[in-house]
């Protein structure tokens, strides 16, 4: 990570590589320590917040928004982004509730089938026909509720999940822990390993890294450009339809903004919006903290879901800002 | 701007992809036009038209600024929210008349788009989440503002900026007419407009050059949400409410559609204002012609989808030209 060479380092060298050290260091963990510390206020201010209940509640309520985000931070981690994640949601939802009339299978494997020939079809715009993949994405985050619109008579019916083994899914839980939450830790550690361990998850940090460079090394960028987005759809609809599970029904109209609210813990977990670099434990905190945050206006009461807003949006802002200037600092 | 096309070897294909490349968007105008007058009863009527131009006119002034972010390279999320602000503070001021009121609702655009700008161009954080911190907070503050209600704006002097007209041209439809002449000069003749495109070209390339980058992008976005704040006041006095739940609720996508649709590319360097208008033209005739064939709007969605993934894979070309 340092750029300093390693012959006859002098005082400001050694200056220099410690500051690049700690930047790096809180740009990977910093969305880890606030989450602490709210956490450790939050105990302190508010005895009902510090209760096993109500943790396994945020837990259970972060799982679906954190499955979406574990598919955009490999997008973002080639330098992509997803706009449509909101949208393929709503869909995996209303196909899961319409599929679970054949069962576990039918809820599980059409959205997953439909969310992810969605994802493949963007990938392909983006992978081989060059185009930029905010607009192709932002195509998808229309064309995809106008999907869900034509698929529920105009957004009017939502169809009901009736099998047992599918409420089951969603409601049941393990050892305390819902299976939404299994599920979504299940594809955590496995996307880690995915990155960290094999050819094809250096080959998404190399293109997000450099994809002329990623070319010339002879790296299939095409192929890691196209894959990741049928990761984010597969991730999108399997979380769509987990959702659909855990509420018994297919809402059309849930997901709106859902995209924006992925890409901020993404952000916030470290991860670079120029591609390259992050990792999806940030993600994890990134989206434990936005759930935490929320959980904490909550428990105050008397705060509106405006407030809510103000608060993430503003530490939005700030997160992004400070990481700015430390990703700078260890430039120079 | 328009360079010559370089492939010389099928002079045909690319003189065609060219001419699609110009003047796509105002082919698709004439030739939806001319479906609309065969094939949709009443739709050449004026008091048709004079519905659709009110209708666009909100998109058309966040896309004008939207073109000039656009032009450097740039995104700007947080338009809708600046709407939504703007049609918020209105309320509040309206007893010190309409000018101040109007006036007020444009400066705290403005003071959110140097917010924007500040980060942006000072800072270094990329427009994309920089707006989209701003859309989450903006709407949020929008709604704190009005205490989560609607609030109707009763104040006849704002009432006749959204309803009356001057010899039959409502006065929102001249305001977006004056606004897009005042950018289309600006882009064109001034300075200004000058280095606002460098930038967009090659932001290494115009600092080498000694402009004065930051300041130029920090203007950029003061005046894209000025703009945007301009369509709030204009959208509150149609509607004679402030209503900053809703009010530009998406629009941050239509805007961008209408820009990128009339040939201004996401990669900066050119920035189309009468492409622009044409583009918003394109989609608000699009939705008027789905709607009065009773199409669902599951469908029109759909197809609003489609038309700006053929529109960008049109421009996609250019691109490399350049």
């Amino acid at each position: 990570m340092t750029t300093t060479v390693d012959t006859v380092p002098n005082r400001t060298e050694d200056n220099r590589a410690s500051r690049e050290r700690i930047a790096s260091a809180l740009q990977s963990y910093g969305a880890a320590i606030v989450l602490g510390l709210l956490v450790i206020v939050g105990s302190i201010a508010f005895p009902t917040f510090a209760s096993a209940g109500n943790f396994a509640n945020i837990a259970t309520q972060s799982s679906f928004l954190l499955i979406v985000a574990a598919g955009m931070t490999f997008v973002i981690l080639t330098g992509g982004i997803d706009l449509s994640v909101g949208s393929v949601f709503a869909l995996g939802g209303v196909l899961a509730a319409y599929g679970s009339t054949f069962g576990l299978a039918g809820a599980l494997l059409l959205p997953l089938a439909v969310c992810g020939a969605i994802g493949a079809l963007q990938g392909f715009l983006i992978a081989y026909g060059k185009m930029a993949p905010f607009i192709v994405t932002l195509a998808g985050l229309l064309g995809v509720r106008g999907l869900v619109l034509a698929t529920t008579s105009g957004g009017s019916t939502t169809p009901l999940v009736t099998d047992e083994g599918v409420i089951a899914l969603g409601q049941d839980s393990m050892f305390g822990i819902h299976w939404p939450v299994v599920i979504a830790v299940a594809i955590i550690v496995v996307g880690t390993l995915l990155l960290a361990r094999t050819s094809g998850g250096l080959s998404i940090l190399a293109v997000g890294g450099s994809e002329s460079a990623a070319t010339l090394m002879g790296l299939p960028v095409a192929r890691v450009k196209f894959g990741v987005y049928v990761i984010s759809g597969l991730c999108a609809g399997l979380a769509g339809a987990l959702n659909a599970a855990y509420s018994s029904s297919g809402v059309p109209t849930v997901g709106v903004g859902l995209e924006l609210n992925a890409i901020s813990a993404v952000v916030i977990g470290g991860t670079l919006l120029v591609g390259g670099r992050g990792n999806l434990i940030g993600t994890v905190a990134g989206v434990l903290l936005l759930s935490v945050i929320q959980n904490l206006i909550n428990q105050v009461g008397s705060l509106s879901s405006s407030v809510q807003a103000v608060v993430s949006g503003g530490f939005l802002a700030v997160v992004v800002i400070i990481q700015t200037v430390l990703s700078r600092t260890q430039r120079l | 701007m328009t360079q010559p096309t370089v492939s010389a070897r099928i002079p045909s294909r690319a003189t065609a992809l060219g001419i699609l490349q110009r003047y796509g968007v105002y082919i698709a105008i004439v030739l939806l036009l001319v479906y609309n007058l065969f094939f949709t009863p009443n739709f050449f009527a004026i008091d048709n038209f004079r519905t659709q131009f009110v209708q666009v006119v909100p998109v058309l002034i966040v896309a004008l600024g939207m073109a000039l972010v656009i032009g450097t390279e740039g995104i700007d999320l947080s338009v809708g929210a600046v709407m939504a602000l703007a049609a918020s503070t209105i309320p509040l001021y309206i007893g010190y008349g309409v000018v101040p009121a109007v006036l007020i609702a444009i400066f705290v655009g403005a003071v959110i788009g140097a917010f924007n700008g500040i980060m942006i161009a000072l800072i270094g954080v990329q427009p994309i989440v920089a707006t989209l911190a701003v859309m989450v907070a903006g709407r949020g503050l929008a709604l704190l503002i009005a205490n989560e209600q609607l609030k109707s704006v009763t104040d006849p002097g704002v009432l006749a900026l959204g309803r009356d007209a001057v010899l039959g041209v409502p006065f929102s439809v001249i305001i977006a007419v004056v606004l897009v002449a005042g950018v289309a000069l600006l882009v064109n003749k001034t300075t200004f407009g000058k280095q606002l495109i460098a930038v967009g070209g090659s932001r290494r390339a115009s600092e080498l050059a000694g402009l004065p980058v930051k300041r130029i992008l920090l203007l950029v976005y003061v005046l894209a949400a000025g703009l945007a704040a301009v369509a709030g006041v204009i959208g509150t006095a149609r509607l004679g409410a402030s209503v900053p739940s809703t009010i530009g609720n998406l629009i941050e996508l239509s805007a961008i559609t209408a820009v990128v649709v009339g040939g201004t590319p996401l990669t900066g360097g050119q920035v189309k204002v009468l492409g622009t208008v044409a583009g918003a033209l394109l989609l608000q005739f699009i939705s008027a012609t789905l709607i009065k064939h009773n199409v669902p709007d599951a469908y029109s969605q759909i197809a609003q989808a489609v038309i700006i993934l053929v529109a960008v894979y049109i421009q996609r070309g250019k691109v490399s030209v350049r």
